[in-house]
């Protein structure tokens, strides 16, 4: 037996403080964040720090690293590339430079993290939309030696197009101006008159270098003129709970859930808000009413439940819902219809091509849809309005859409849940663009002729065959191709 | 006012959840890959929980390579049974019967034959649309990079460079025919993570993650323990038993056992955070060449 196997046997302390160690752990929250900066801001070189320092990087992970460095290393002698550490893919290693979105993952003993680090390349702004698009806060990084530049203009743009509510400007490279409480001033407040403008309310500005830690993890002794946490810090302790809606209960149908003949529930993840068993609802669009019988998991029944919470709810009526539709509260409800107003963002290297049907997939619910007007492109430099045209890859602007299936959504700035959708190329498959919900559109239905209507008792078709038409019907739905069936002649 | 909060994990159940009943709702013919390891019986427990309390509508399948330890495929078949799951088990026998593993043939061929094109093989016979994996972001660069829902051509390569935008919840499953999507719902979990829901769902993983005396031979720098009678001969001699576990499991002569004395999920994860190496250095298949693990994504391979 081998000797050293008592030494190293673990003490009832040790294994003690493991427990408590994981029973911290299992309370702890999750924050996603979004970096944006241009190429030499150093991004990358932030992030590493934010890994390494916080004891999260393995020891043979950065062997490889020192090895990496040097190599191809950009930084100085005897310094570790942080960088090398992110940059994943062969094709960006001989590029230099970070091509897609990369996620990073690490924890302290307040939090655990989700970095999506994008680049801040102009061909990228499609990769900081997807990036940034479950982000609760985004860290732009400013050259101390620049200051706001275009580039910042834009990454704040979009983080303000995404909703993303809290915005760190890291003014990095502070060691370059020998931590000039003046220079940091001056950037301060250029950036906070451009937030302002955007209506991001939650900004914080701290001055640091990345590359020699300070104000990172550690307030700097450098910077005795500011007075503000370190960036670690500041992530640790922004409360984000209240980001949510909370307020507006939207349950979209994902599954509809029948092991056998007593159990018809409908599976979904809560959008947004709270639902209580024995809560009167109406599910959309059939507009028919219940309560809410349970709220089922696989751990039992539930009280309440909310957003984001993956549940199961059964009614206290047989009601007919399918995928696609939604549950929501008599006295709440979202906008019904067909047209809206939205931003939208070209993410395809493909132009956008308004004779095309795209599908566009909203929550769980896919249809087909067109884009019927543009009313203006975004200078995302100078955010000035453009004049319409067609657009193409990482053009972002307003638009008019028109769906064939009836949705059930919100403005994007109060549900971001609600909100979204994504628009797919029927040819490629490709998702083409995507888009944050502005406001609905009265509109005379003129394209529901587009809606081919099967008027089963003018066809002569006896009710015994309704269920296996519903179900023909309901594929196709899946499919994007709406079908209206109709069951009883007198309604029109 | 009432907090309505979510730890970490819970967030990240529900969204892995929520991945799930996705790919069943908007695929015709989904299959979730197991592999028997920790991150598969995760992957196996959402989805139960996802269709609880009915069944989950999709089969899984385990590409046998042949070479795997024998405790897994003991594993494998005792809770297949009690939990009734639908499993499919594939292997590529046509190079089983040529003889084809890893000691006469190289980690290479072996992997190429056993695992990649068994998959691929496997994957066709079925025509699934949709395969699920238990692969996580924080275990490997390239992976670090890659959707949840990734595309694959209908030769199931993966394409770095033109990966859809995938934004919100909204995962975007149009495929054309022979084309599929790999799902990870693990995406966003950590190793600590895993390990933290297997302690607190009590979740059943194969014994050759805790440490135990076991019979070991050295390798390369690699401790490979000698799981059945196909050792070379040369090597037998040198079998010593150890006090070894295993970070991750696949084909036995592949995967390198680690010395340790954790016998308790507490101790597996003090051990981890105290550890020196990351978890994928124990698996000599990553070493084949610089950016293997890209390469053989590339190639249709988790």
């Amino acid at each position: 037996m081998n000797k050293t196997s008592q030494e190293s046997q673990p003490s009832a302390q040790k294994v003690l403080d493991i427990k408590a160690y994981l029973d911290a752990d299992e309370k702890k929250s999750l924050l996603r964040l979004l970096t944006a900066g241009s190429v030499d801001d150093g991004k990358s070189t932030l992030i590493g720090r934010l890994l390494f320092d916080s004891k999260k990087l393995y020891e043979d992970q950065l062997s490889a690293l020192e090895r990496d460095s040097k190599r191809q290393g950009n930084a100085g002698a005897g310094q570790i590339d942080y960088a090398l550490l992110l940059d994943g893919l062969k094709a960006e290693r001989e590029e230099g430079i970070t091509i897609d979105v990369a996620y990073r993952y690490f924890s302290t003993n307040q939090r655990k993290f989700i970095i999506a680090d994008t680049p801040g390349h102009e061909q990228y702004t499609r990769n900081m939309i997807t990036g940034g698009s479950t982000a609760n806060l985004a860290i732009i990084l400013v050259d101390a030696r620049t200051g706001v530049i275009t580039q910042t203009r834009r990454h704040s743009f979009l983080v303000s197009l995404l909703g993303i509510k809290h915005i760190v400007l890291a003014v990095n490279k502070m060691d370059l101006v020998d931590f000039s409480e003046d220079v940091f001033s001056r950037i301060k407040d250029e950036y906070i008159a451009l937030t302002d403008r955007l209506g991001i309310e939650d900004v914080t500005c701290i001055p640091l270098s990345a590359l020699q830690g300070d104000n990172v993890v550690e307030r700097s002794e450098r910077t005795p003129w500011y007075g503000g946490q370190s960036l670690l810090e500041f992530l640790e302790t922004v409360p984000i709970h209240r980001d949510r809606n909370m307020d507006d209960f939207r349950y979209p149908v994902q599954y509809v859930l029948r092991p056998n003949l007593d159990f018809r529930g409908f599976s979904g993840k809560i959008a947004s808000g709270v639902v209580r068993r024995g809560d009167e609802v109406v599910a959309l669009p059939s507009m028919k009413r219940s309560r809410i019988k349970s709220i089922v998991t696989y751990e039992g029944e539930l009280e309440e439940a909310f957003c984001p919470q993956c549940v199961t709810l059964t009614l206290e009526d047989e009601i007919d819902i399918s995928r696609g539709e939604m549950i929501v509260r008599p006295d709440n409800l979202p906008n019904i219809g067909r047209h809206f107003e939205t931003m939208l963002v070209w993410m395809d290297e493909e132009p956008m091509d308004r004779g095309k049907q795209f599908f566009l997939k909203h929550n769980t619910n896919t249809t087909r849809a067109t884009i019927d007007a543009i009313q203006y492109r975004v200078d995302v430099n100078t955010m000035e309005h453009l004049e319409g045209a067609d657009f193409r890859l990482n053009e972002i602007g307003c638009v008019r859409i028109t769906t064939a299936k009836t949705l059930f959504f919100d403005a994007y700035a109060k549900n971001k849940a609600t909100g979204a959708f994504i628009l797919i190329d029927p040819i490629t498959n490709n998702t083409s663009a995507v888009g944050m919900i502005m406001r609905p559109l009265e509109m005379e239905d003129i394209n529901q002729a587009d809606v081919p209507t099967l008027d089963l008792p003018r066809l002569g078709i006896a009710p015994d065959h309704y269920g296996a038409i519903d179900t023909a019907v309901r594929e196709l739905a899946r499919q994007g191709l709406e079908i209206k069936v109709v069951k009883d002649s007198k309604w029109d | 006012m009432n907090n309505y909060h979510l730890s970490h994990l819970q967030e990240l159940e529900a969204e892995s959840i929520h991945i799930i009943r996705e790919v069943a709702a908007e695929f015709e013919n989904p299959v979730m890959l197991y592999s028997i390891g920790k991150d598969s019986s995760v992957m196996v427990r959402l989805a139960e929980k996802a269709f609880a309390p009915g069944r989950v509508p999709f089969p899984l399948m385990h590409i046998d390579s042949k070479w795997k330890f024998r405790e897994m495929i003991e594993f494998r078949d005792a809770y297949a049974k009690k939990y009734g799951w639908n499993l499919i088990v594939e292997s590529n026998m046509e190079a089983f019967n040529a003889g084809v593993g890893p000691f006469t043939h190289g980690s290479k061929v072996h992997t190429d034959l056993m695992k990649t094109k068994a998959l691929l093989d496997a994957l066709n016979k079925y025509k699934f649309d949709a395969a699920f994996g238990g692969a996580r972001r924080d275990e490997e660069k390239s992976r670090a990079k890659e959707r949840i829902f990734s595309f694959r051509d209908q030769f199931n390569q993966w394409d770095p460079k033109n990966q859809r935008p995938e934004l919100w919840d909204i995962y975007n499953s149009r495929v054309h025919k022979g084309e599929s999507i790999r799902v990870f719902p693990l995406s966003n979990w950590t190793e600590l993570d895993v390990w933290q829901y297997i302690r607190l769902e009590n979740i059943p993983i194969v014994p050759l993650y805790f440490a135990k005396e076991r019979p070991c031979v050295e390798i390369d720098g690699n401790i490979i323990m000698a799981d059945d009678d196909r050792l070379p001969k040369e090597l037998v001699p040198k079998i010593h038993p150890r006090m070894v576990r295993f970070r991750t499991l696949g084909c036995w002569p592949l995967t390198g056992a680690v010395e340790s004395t954790a016998t308790t999920i507490e101790e597996i994860v003090e051990e981890m955070m105290t550890t020196t190496k990351s978890e994928r250095t124990t698996r000599v298949i990553d070493f084949d060449q610089e950016a293997s693990m890209e390469q053989k994504k590339r190639e249709g391979y988790f």
